[in-house]
């Protein structure tokens, strides 16, 4: 395999799981197909999370759901659509060698098992648990406000898989590294920040909210540097590994990510503006810096922020 | 400055057409749709009802665009019922395009009720090269041929020939688009294959190209939310039509498994074409 030759430099540990490479594929992103997984993969990303994934299939809402705003930001209420945990699992049954992280989404605790007992005997190297859905009611961020709510899913989860789960945390009324210290004690063995931040757009000739769901999410480069704090002040107090999310686009915002203390860094919209060279471009420009730098592995730069 | 394409800008209809008792066409002012490719799409805002992908027409007039519409679904039953003065979004033209070598002769284009807009921006272009061209109208009944005057017209003069056909027989040769096909390479030779329609017809069309070693380019559609590979809602096996499409070769149809079998619906399951 063509990526196994990189990992000297650029393999990394995200608690149990071993990367090739420190990307990884946002939830939310070209997350319903097996064939693109594997696409990706063969395009050199070290791994993906799926769309969030529930019991029953999701239509989500009508379009418009994703709304360009420029300079590499955008919006979105797509409303979680997905085929449900039964055909999901059929998606990728046939998973060989792509690593797969499921997201996964739910109203109650009780739909977590469910979800966990099709997914689990498949070839899936983790969970992210999608608590922070800025956008759809009693699903994601309402749940994601709710510490009791937080603490009793993860440990409904831990008790069913022995899988490493990561908890997927997004701006909400709870402080970030509040609601995560609630995450870790009951048992998550990751933290994935940030997910999209609350936000609107309309337009003024119309004077109609573009979104059908009038409010979505912002994601792209304009929520870059909160994703950055987020993980910087995350990851300095609490010892668990942090995936970095949010306005990726270049191999810089992965050291930048990297720097804050995230172990492997997820990327999202900005797939919408490249091509199948995307990843082969963040990793040769992750390398050369390495070596500028006389480091050996990527996982030495994890945090060095933390300093000041 | 550039215009940033992804940048929702709003257009007033200013003409209507109606070209069946449920087809309309729909014409704006929008410099960047009248300069689209032939297989590209705009995506096109019923402000407060949807978001929906739809081909580019040919419009006569200097620096419009416009879109043909079939009324079916909620969005398209809503820009079928938009008139002149009214205002919808715009996003693109998004997509690849048909491409036309300078060494075709003669070339066949085939289409299947609104999947003739494409090929009729495709046929102008080709005329332009002194290609000729066969373009085979399909359609299930008389009443719901369309295009075929305006196709008529800038196709006489030897620049090439229209051939209808519908389903029941009640207009042009009896049979489907693909006897018309079937009928028209067995008296001429051609270099290529275009088509745009029901997904069905498309797959028949490439079959019989495959046996006759023509060459194929078809336009597919699939369900999109974003039209900018995002989402991921129009995959076609490992392609995405948003994006690498709308226009797959002979080479990449023949790879694909879900061509004319499968289709994903809005959340994501896939189904079986019946």
């Amino acid at each position: 395999m063509k990526g196994e030759k990189q990992s000297d430099t650029l393999s990394v540990n995200v608690g149990p799981m071993r990367l090739r490479n420190p990307t990884m594929l946002a939830s939310g992103i070209l997350g319903i197909s097996q064939d693109i997984f594997e696409r990706l993969y063969n395009n050199n990303i070290g791994a993906i999370v799926t769309k969030s994934i529930s019991v029953d299939p999701m239509k989500g809402y009508a379009n418009p759901t994703i709304v360009p705003l420029g300079n590499k930001t955008y919006l979105n209420a797509v409303g979680l659509s997905n085929p449900g945990v039964f055909a999901f699992s059929h998606e990728i049954m046939r998973n060989k060698f792509v690593p797969i992280v499921v997201s996964l989404v739910g109203s109650s605790e009780k739909d977590f098992p469910k979800m966990i007992s099709f997914l689990d005997s498949l070839n899936v190297i983790g969970y992210e648990i999608n608590l922070s859905c800025p956008h759809v009611s009693k699903m994601g961020m309402e749940i994601g406000d709710d510490p009791e709510m937080v603490s009793l899913i993860i440990r409904t989860i831990k008790r069913h898989t022995r899988k490493p789960i990561s908890v997927k945390i997004g701006i909400g009324s709870m402080d970030v590294v509040e609601i995560s210290r609630v995450a870790v004690e009951s048992g998550a063995d990751m933290i994935t920040a940030i997910n999209t931040v609350r936000a609107m757009k309309i337009d003024v000739q119309s004077m109609i909210p573009v979104l059908s769901n009038v409010i979505g999410g912002l994601s792209g480069k304009a929520i870059k540097p909160i994703g950055i704090r987020c993980v910087y002040e995350i990851s300095k107090v609490l010892n668990v590994p942090v995936i970095g999310c949010g306005g990726v686009s270049s191999w810089e915002d992965v050291v930048e990510y990297m720097i804050a203390g995230a172990s492997a860094v997820q990327i999202g919209s900005i797939l919408g503006n490249s091509d199948d060279t995307f990843f082969n471009r963040i990793t040769s420009g992750l390398k050369r810096y390495l070596a500028r730098k006389g480091i050996k592995n990527i996982g030495e730069i994890v945090g060095l922020a933390h300093r000041y | 400055m550039p215009i940033d394409i992804d940048l929702m800008r709003l257009a007033r209809i200013s003409e209507t057409v109606m070209e069946t008792s449920s087809v309309k066409t729909l014409v704006f002012k929008d410099r960047l749709g009248s300069k689209a490719s032939a297989g590209q799409f705009l995506m096109v805002w019923i402000p407060r009802i949807e978001e929906i992908p739809m081909s580019v027409m040919v419009s006569r007039r200097e620096g419009h665009a416009a879109v043909t519409v079939k009324k079916h679904g909620k969005g398209t039953t809503a820009l079928f019922e938009m008139d002149v003065g009214d205002f919808i979004g715009l996003r693109g033209p998004y997509g690849n395009r048909f491409t036309i070598s300078t060494e075709f002769t003669n070339v066949l284009l085939i289409g299947g009720g609104t999947g003739l807009v494409p090929l009729l921006r495709l046929a102008v272009n080709i005329t332009r090269l002194n290609i000729r061209c066969t373009l085979i109208i399909g359609a299930r009944t008389k009443d719901e041929v369309i295009f075929e005057e305006y196709a008529r017209k800038f196709l006489s003069d030897g620049k090439g020939k229209v051939i209808v056909t519908t389903d029941d027989g009640s207009y042009g040769l009896k049979g489907t688009a693909s006897d018309g096909m079937v009928k028209t390479i067995g008296e001429e030779r051609y270099d290529c294959v275009y088509t745009c329609g029901p997904e069905i017809m498309m797959k028949k069309i490439f079959e019989i190209s495959k046996e006759q070693s023509l060459p194929v380019q078809a336009s597919l559609e699939r369900y999109m939310k974003c039209g900018i590979g995002i989402c991921g809602s129009c995959c076609i096996d490992r392609w995405l039509v948003c994006r690498d499409g709308t226009v797959f070769d002979s080479n990449q149809l023949s790879r694909m498994k879900e061509f004319g079998m499968a289709f994903r619906d809005k959340d994501g399951q896939k189904l079986q074409y019946k």
